[in-house]
């Protein structure tokens, strides 16, 4: 009896909370397979539910999505630049700061957390203004150094916890050895941390994916801008097509889903870790 | 603004001049491709902005916009009410979490979705559940109540409510997952001696849970200011600021002066949340670079 009882309190909590987090998702996902009719209905299940959304965004047969594909590329290419990118950065500081003692490694660690702790959307106004400086206003470049700049931070951080709880013995054997310190961080270093490192680039690749305030300040062009802000641009419309606009949507969430659902047990206990030391 | 505390972090004073072995080159060398983002993309833009906002001109013309006061009053009741409903969600929630069920397991898989996937189509999709007319919320009222529903975003408390709570929906599984690892931190003993003792769930919660998680509360709750005062995506992408300019946070007011081509302004309003941002950054900083 205390036992069902206990199952139903459960129930009671588990019930609304998958409500909450799962309605806005499927009702994405209801519109991408509705005709707008259906969609705008209310319905909780379409009566004739249909793919022609699909086949309409795969075909760019929309003024809207003219460049879908090309967005789609442009978006891809640009998450797999900053996670790259954001790796050698990161890699490099952390095995300088934490392996080598890296005179002046305290400082940039500082000034990494200091980046770190400026509010993305306030350093957003006087990147916008650097970049129109450096001549990089719409040029994906723009978009990639600054989304370097703001994942590799925490890149740093979490690298940087992990890489001081590797034993000072192997560096020391290394170098009794002969190791030069490039062989150190090649044969040693990198194979030791590659499961922070998945984490780490896994991080970076999401943060640029997802990334919307960044590319619709740094990209205006409908050829170069990535899916997110091809998507904000639905909206300048007064009758925007709501369920290509939920379809494209639906496209556009599901490879960071799945990625992270990859690489889950990498990033909750690479990137929780480091989130908070308390 | 991060310009303000360097001075600080450059007095580690360089030692005396070592002949340098290929190790200590190689360190330092390392070092290079960070600071040169460092300097190229924040020190140079941040100080280039606050050049910017050097003139008493923008503050007065910031503080005769009267969307400015607003958004002050906004900000500041976004950070009060959504932080700390978030927080004790994300600490209630991860009582719950710990639970092995195997549903439980599955639904904590699904909890993580929205913080997965990307923000712009989850709001867009609240955003059109509470559109008035055909908003799968408004549909559903008219047909429990015969009633029509309220104009979700038209009013400014309103609107900012469902700001706060797409905030909430979109962090919330963050911060739980990271009450999850608090909790898990907690040795089983103390909770074993404690049923032994006869204490009850509420004296486990007081004694055993609080006193352990306290610190990670503190600090979770101090981070997640620092990231929702610069939560652009909540508020922009459900209201636009809308209506009339009511329910601008800070985060959206600086962006919406830079794409007036008003950057003074915008770094003005920026320079403005200092006053808020800079306390808990030090308080991190100090916190974190122990």
């Amino acid at each position: 009896m205390k036992k069902t009882l206990t199952e139903a309190k459960l129930l009671l909590i588990g019930i609304p909370v998958a409500l909450w987090t799962l309605l806005p998702i499927y009702n994405m996902f209801l519109f991408s397979i509705s005709t707008k009719e259906e969609a705008f209905s209310g319905k909780l299940w379409p009566d004739h539910p249909t793919l022609r959304n699909f086949e309409v965004v795969f075909r760019e047969q929309h003024h809207f999505l003219g460049y879908f594909w090309r967005q789609l590329g442009n978006s891809l290419v640009i998450a797999i630049a900053v996670g790259v990118l954001t790796l050698v950065v990161a890699t490099t500081a952390a095995f300088a700061i934490s392996r080598l003692k890296a005179r002046g490694g305290r400082v940039v660690l500082n000034c990494a957390l200091l980046t770190y702790f400026i509010p993305a959307a306030f350093l957003a106004v006087p990147m916008y203004k650097a970049m129109g400086t450096y001549g990089l206003l719409n040029n994906q470049w723009a978009l990639i150094l600054a989304m370097i700049t703001i994942a590799s931070p925490y890149a740093i951080w979490v690298l940087k916890q992990a890489s001081d709880k590797l034993p000072l013995e192997l560096d020391e054997a290394a170098r009794i050895d002969g190791a030069s310190p490039l062989q150190l961080f090649r044969l040693v270093y990198l194979p030791l941390m590659a499961p922070s490192l998945v984490a780490v680039g896994v991080y970076a690749l999401l943060l640029a994916w997802n990334e919307y305030l960044y590319a619709f300040l740094l990209l205006s062009n409908e050829r170069d801008v990535t899916l997110a802000v091809a998507l904000g641009l639905f909206l300048s419309a007064d009758d925007s097509p709501w369920e290509l606009l939920m379809t494209t949507g639906l496209l556009y969430a599901l490879p960071p889903a799945a990625i992270y659902y990859v690489f889950k047990r990498y990033m909750q206990s690479g990137l929780t870790a480091g989130a908070v030391k308390a | 603004m991060s310009t303000v505390v360097l001075p600080q972090v450059e007095a580690v004073r360089p030692g005396p001049k070592k002949r340098l072995s290929p190790w200590h080159v190689w360190g330092v060398a390392l070092l290079v491709p960070y600071a040169l983002v460092f300097v190229v993309f924040v020190v140079y833009p941040v100080g280039y902005g606050l050049w910017l906002a050097r003139h008493p001109e923008s503050y007065a013309q910031l503080f005769d916009d009267p969307v400015f006061a607003g958004s002050v009053v906004n900000t500041l009741v976004f950070l009060i009410v959504a932080i700390n409903l978030k927080m004790i969600a994300a600490l209630l929630l991860s009582g719950f979490f710990i639970n092995t069920r195997p549903w439980i397991k599955w639904l904590s898989v699904l909890f993580i979705l929205p913080w997965a996937v990307p923000s712009i189509p989850t709001i867009l999709s609240i955003r059109f559940m509470l559109n008035p007319e055909w908003g799968v919320i408004n549909q559903l009222i008219f047909k429990l109540t015969a009633a029509d529903g309220p104009n979700w975003l038209n009013d400014r408390w309103l609107a900012l409510s469902m700001a706060m709570i797409v905030h909430v929906w979109k962090s919330l599984p963050f911060w739980t997952m990271i009450m999850i690892a608090g909790r898990l931190a907690i040795p089983k003993e103390l909770y074993e001696a404690a049923g032994v003792d006869g204490a009850s769930r509420w004296q486990q919660f007081k004694f055993i849970t609080w006193p352990s998680m306290q610190t990670l509360y503190l600090t979770s709750t101090i981070l997640s200011m620092i990231w929702t005062l610069g939560d652009f995506n909540s508020v922009y992408l459900l209201t636009g600021g809308g209506p009339a300019d009511l329910t601008h946070i800070l985060a959206t007011l600086g962006i919406r002066y830079l794409r007036l081509d008003q950057v003074d302004l915008a770094m003005a309003t920026i320079v403005c949340a200092m006053p808020l941002v800079l306390p808990l950054v030090y308080f991190m900083m100090k916190r974190l670079s122990r």
